[in-house]
C-alpha cells in the first residue's frame, strides 16, 4: 500500500480500523494524548464556535422551515464535528467539494451567514441567484464549490482539481466530501481510481452518518467498512471517531499534511450519524429505530462532549458559553429579517449563466415570459 | 370506486401484477422498508417480501445494469429511479444497453422491463428535482414513453407497462402526483400504449400536452378564459409511440395548434410533434404551429413559476394561435 507507513494512524492492515478517538462519548480523555496534539487554546474554541453555529442554525431554519418561511432544510445535525474538524485542518487556499451536510464548513472558511442565509431565501442578495434548493451554497472566496444534489459527482471532480493543483506545482490540497450512500455510485470509484493513478492531492472524506434517506450503511456495501474501499484503489485510510472533534481535527491535519508533501490522495472515514432526519421531506420514524438515534442524539452528541472537555480543561465557562450562544443566535436573527425582505432576483437573472452572454433565442424567451406576467407575482 | 391520486393508483397497479406475476420484480433506491420517497411502494416489500422489493445501493448505473440482467434472464423488473434527475448515472445502460439489447441480438435477447420516474418542475426543486427529461429517451430507438396525467390512466398505463414486450419509461408527473384524484376502478384494466385521449373537445385549437402540462392546460382554459377558442385538449399519455392519428385528425378538424411541454423549448418533444404535423397536416394549418415550452436554461428555484408554461402564457398562445 503506497504511502501507508508514513503517516501515524494509517491503518496497516484491516485488522487495525479502529476509529480513532480522543474524547471518548462519556466525556473522558487521556490530557496527556490530547496536549500532544499541541491543538491551541484559541483553535479549540475556534472548533467550539464553528459546531455551536451549525447547531445554532440548524435548530433555527427548521423552525423557518416548519412555520413555512423557507421551503426545505438539510441539518448536519450530531456531524457538527466531522464537518467542523476536517473543515478546520484545511488552509485558505485548499478547496472544498462538498456532498450534502458541510456548509458548516463553508462557514467555517468564511461563507458570511447572510451569503449562506440569502441562498436559502435564494432572494436577490443569493450569489448563486436564487438557482438551487436551500443548502446548496457555494462561494470563490471560500473556496467551496458550489454543490450539486446529484450524489458523488463532485468526487471525480475533487480529483481532477487535486490533478491540476499538482500539475501546476501549487501546494493546494483538495478536500472531496461525501456521504456513505456515495460510496456505491459509480463517480466515488472512478474518482478514488484516478486519484490514487495520478497520484493526486486530494483528501476524500466520507462522513460514514451510517444512513442513505431510509437505507442503512448495510444495505449499501458488504465492505467490512468504507475505509476499506480506498484500500482496494492503493489509497491510504484512516478511521475517527466523527463524533470526536479533536480526532476529526487531528486525522484531517494528518491527511492534509500527507497530501500536501505529496503523498497522494488519502482517504478519511469519519464514523458519526444521521440523527435527524434525511431533511425536512423525510419521516424517519417510519423505516428505523428512534430508540438507536436518542442514544447518539444523547450520549453521543459531538457538541455536548466538546463542550464537557472545554470545561474540565478551563477554557469555557458558563459566561462565556451563554454570551457566545446570544451572539449567534442574534446574527442569525439579523441574517434572517434582512434577507426574509430581500426581493426575489429580477427576472432577467433567468437567462443569465446558462451561457457567458444570453443567446438570441434565451432573450426571445425571456421577452415571451415578460409578456405573459401582467401581473407579475414577484415585481 | 375508490378516489385514489395519483400515487395510490400506481401503488395498486403495482400489487395487482405483482400478485399475478410472480416475475415482476422491484428495485430500487429506499422503495422497499420505507415505500419509496413518494410512498409509490409504500407496503409492497410486506406483502411481496425482501426478494421481490429491493432496497438497493444508491447507484443508478447499478439499479438499471441490475434490472436488465434480470429482464434478461425472464424477470420483470419494475426499476424506480427517484427523481428523473437522477437517471443520469444509468444513462449509458438505458441508451446503449436497455434500447438496443432486442436490435443487436437480432431478437434472442429482448429485455422488457419498466423504468419508473417522477419528473417535471413547480414543486421548489431547483435543478435536480425538476428535470424533464423526455426528449433524450425520446430520441433513443427501443424505448418507449408513457406519462400519465391523472390516477386512471396512470393505473391503466402502468399494467399495460408491465405487460409489454418492450423496455417502457414510465415518467410520472409528480407536481399533480397527489393533487390529481380521481376514480380508479377496482382491480384490472388497462389502457393501451401509444393511444391518446380527447380531455377536452373542440373545434377552434388543438392543444397537445402530457403529463403535469395537461393540468396547466386546463387551468388555462377554464381560469384564463382560453375556452371562448373552443380549444381540443388532447393528452398523448404515450410519446413513444405517440398517436398520429388522434393528432392529426384533431389538427385537420382545428388547423390550428399549440403545443405545451414544460422541457427546454429546443429539441423538446414538442419539436417532433411540430415537425410531424407540418409533414402531415402543412394545408391544413390556418396558423403557424406554437410551441409553449419551459426555456432553454436549467431548471430555476427561485424563479420557477416564471419559467414554467404558465396557465397565462398558455392562454395567451392559444388567443394568439387562434387569432392569427
Ligand atoms: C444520483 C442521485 N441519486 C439519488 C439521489 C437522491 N438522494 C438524495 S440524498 C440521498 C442519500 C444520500 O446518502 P449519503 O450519501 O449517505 O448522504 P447523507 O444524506 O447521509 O448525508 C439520496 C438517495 C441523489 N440526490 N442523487
Ligand atoms: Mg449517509
Amino acid at each position: 500500500m503506497r504511502g501507508i507507513g508514513s503517516i501515524e494512524g494509517c491503518a496497516p492492515s484491516i485488522e487495525h480500523f479502529v476509529p480513532q478517538q480522543y474524547l471518548a462519548p462519556d466525556g473522558s480523555f487521556d490530557a496527556a494524548r490530547v496536549a500532544a496534539l499541541g491543538i491551541p487554546r484559541e483553535l479549540l474554541m475556534k472548533l467550539y464556535r464553528g459546531m455551536l453555529l451549525i447547531r445554532i442554525i440548524d435548530e433555527r431554519m427548521l423552525t423557518l422551515q416548519r412555520q413555512g418561511r423557507i421551503s426545505f432544510y438539510g441539518e448536519a445535525r450530531g456531524q457538527e464535528a466531522a464537518v467542523v474538524g476536517t473543515a478546520a485542518a484545511l488552509g485558505k487556499s485548499d478547496y472544498v467539494l462538498p456532498a450534502l451536510r458541510e456548509a458548516g464548513a463553508a462557514l467555517y472558511r468564511g461563507l458570511p451567514l447572510r451569503t449562506y442565509i440569502s441562498q436559502i431565501y435564494g432572494n436577490e442578495n443569493d450569489l448563486t441567484k436564487g438557482r438551487q434548493m436551500p443548502c446548496h451554497p457555494g462561494s470563490r472566496d471560500a473556496r467551496y464549490v458550489t454543490m450539486s444534489s446529484c450524489i458523488a459527482t463532485q468526487l471525480p471532480h475533487a480529483v481532477g482539481m487535486a490533478m491540476a493543483a499538482k500539475l501546476r506545482h501549487d501546494p493546494v490540497v483538495i478536500a472531496g466530501y461525501m456521504g456513505d450512500g456515495a460510496t456505491s455510485e459509480g463517480d466515488f470509484h472512478v474518482a478514488l481510481n484516478f486519484a490514487a493513478v495520478y497520484r493526486a492531492p486530494v483528501v476524500l472524506v466520507c462522513q460514514n452518518n451510517q444512513w442513505a434517506i431510509s437505507t442503512p450503511v448495510a444495505g449499501q456495501t458488504a465492505s467490512p467498512t468504507i475505509a476499506h474501499k480506498a484500500l482496494g484503489y492503493g489509497i491510504p485510510a484512516l478511521r475517527v471517531d466523527g463524533n470526536d472533534v479533536l480526532a476529526c481535527y487531528a486525522a484531517m491535519r494528518d491527511a492534509v499534511a500527507f497530501a500536501r508533501a505529496g503523498g497522494g490522495p488519502i482517504f478519511l472515514e469519519a464514523l458519526t450519524y444521521r440523527v435527524s432526519a434525511h431533511s425536512t421531506s423525510d419521516d424517519p420514524s417510519r423505516y428505523r429505530d428512534e430508540s438507536v438515534t436518542a442514544v447518539w442524539k444523547s450520549e453521543r452528541d459531538p457538541l455536548c462532549r466538546f463542550r464537557h472537555f472545554l470545561r474540565v480543561i478551563g477554557a469555557l465557562s458558563d459566561g462565556v458559553d451563554s454570551a457566545l450562544h446570544e451572539a449567534i443566535e442574534a446574527e442569525i436573527k439579523s441574517a434572517v429579517v434582512a434577507e426574509e425582505a430581500a426581493r426575489p432576483p429580477a427576472l432577467a437573472t433567468l437567462i443569465e449563466d446558462v451561457f457567458a452572454t444570453p443567446t438570441e433565442a434565451l432573450r426571445e424567451q425571456l421577452a415571451e415570459v415578460a409578456a405573459a406576467l401582467p401581473a407579475h407575482p414577484h415585481s | 370506486m375508490p378516489v385514489y391520486n395519483i400515487i395510490q393508483a400506481v401503488n395498486d397497479a403495482l400489487r395487482i401484477e405483482m400478485r399475478k406475476n410472480p416475475n415482476i420484480v422491484i428495485l430500487g433506491e429506499d422503495v422497499g422498508n420505507f415505500g419509496g420517497v413518494f410512498r409509490a411502494t409504500s407496503g409492497l416489500q410486506e406483502e411481496f417480501g425482501k426478494d421481490r422489493v429491493m432496497d438497493t445501493p444508491l447507484a443508478e448505473a447499478g439499479i438499471i445494469g441490475s434490472a436488465i440482467g434480470m429482464a434478461l434472464y425472464g424477470l420483470r423488473p419494475v426499476a424506480e429511479i427517484q427523481f428523473s434527475d437522477f437517471i443520469y448515472p444509468a444513462f449509458d445502460q438505458i441508451v446503449n444497453e436497455l434500447a438496443k439489447f432486442r436490435y443487436r441480438s437480432g431478437g434472442e435477447y429482448p429485455a422488457p422491463m419498466v423504468i419508473r420516474t417522477p419528473y417535471g418542475g413547480g414543486i421548489r426543486g431547483g435543478h435536480y428535482h425538476s428535470q424533464s427529461p423526455e426528449a433524450y429517451f425520446a430520441h433513443t430507438p427501443g424505448l418507449k414513453i408513457v406519462i400519465p396525467s391523472n390516477p386512471y390512466d396512470a393505473k391503466g398505463l402502468l399494467l399495460s407497462a408491465m405487460r409489454e414486450e418492450d423496455p417502457i419509461l414510465f415518467m410520472e408527473p409528480k407536481r399533480v402526483y397527489r393533487a390529481s384524484r380521481g376514480e380508479v376502478p377496482e382491480g384490472e384494466y388497462t389502457i393501451p400504449i401509444g393511444q391518446a385521449k380527447i380531455v377536452r373537445p373542440g373545434k377552434g385549437v388543438t392543444v397537445l400536452c402530457y403529463g403535469s402540462m395537461v393540468h396547466s392546460v386546463l387551468d388555462a382554459v377554464d381560469k384564463q378564459g382560453a375556452a371562448e377558442f373552443d380549444p381540443e385538449i388532447v393528452d398523448l399519455r404515450t410519446i413513444v409511440p405517440f398517436d398520429g392519428e388522434a393528432i392529426l385528425e384533431s389538427v385537420r378538424k382545428t388547423g390550428r395548434v399549440v403545443i405545451v411541454y414544460e422541457a427546454p423549448k429546443t429539441c423538446g418533444f414538442g419539436a417532433e410533434l411540430s415537425a410531424f404535423i407540418a409533414e402531415k397536416a402543412l394545408l391544413h394549418l390556418e396558423a403557424p404551429i406554437a410551441r409553449v415550452a419551459g426555456l432553454d436554461t436549467p431548471f430555476p428555484y427561485t424563479l420557477e413559476l416564471e419559467y414554467l408554461p404558465s396557465p397565462e402564457r398558455i392562454a395567451k398562445a392559444i388567443a394568439e394561435t387562434a387569432r392569427y
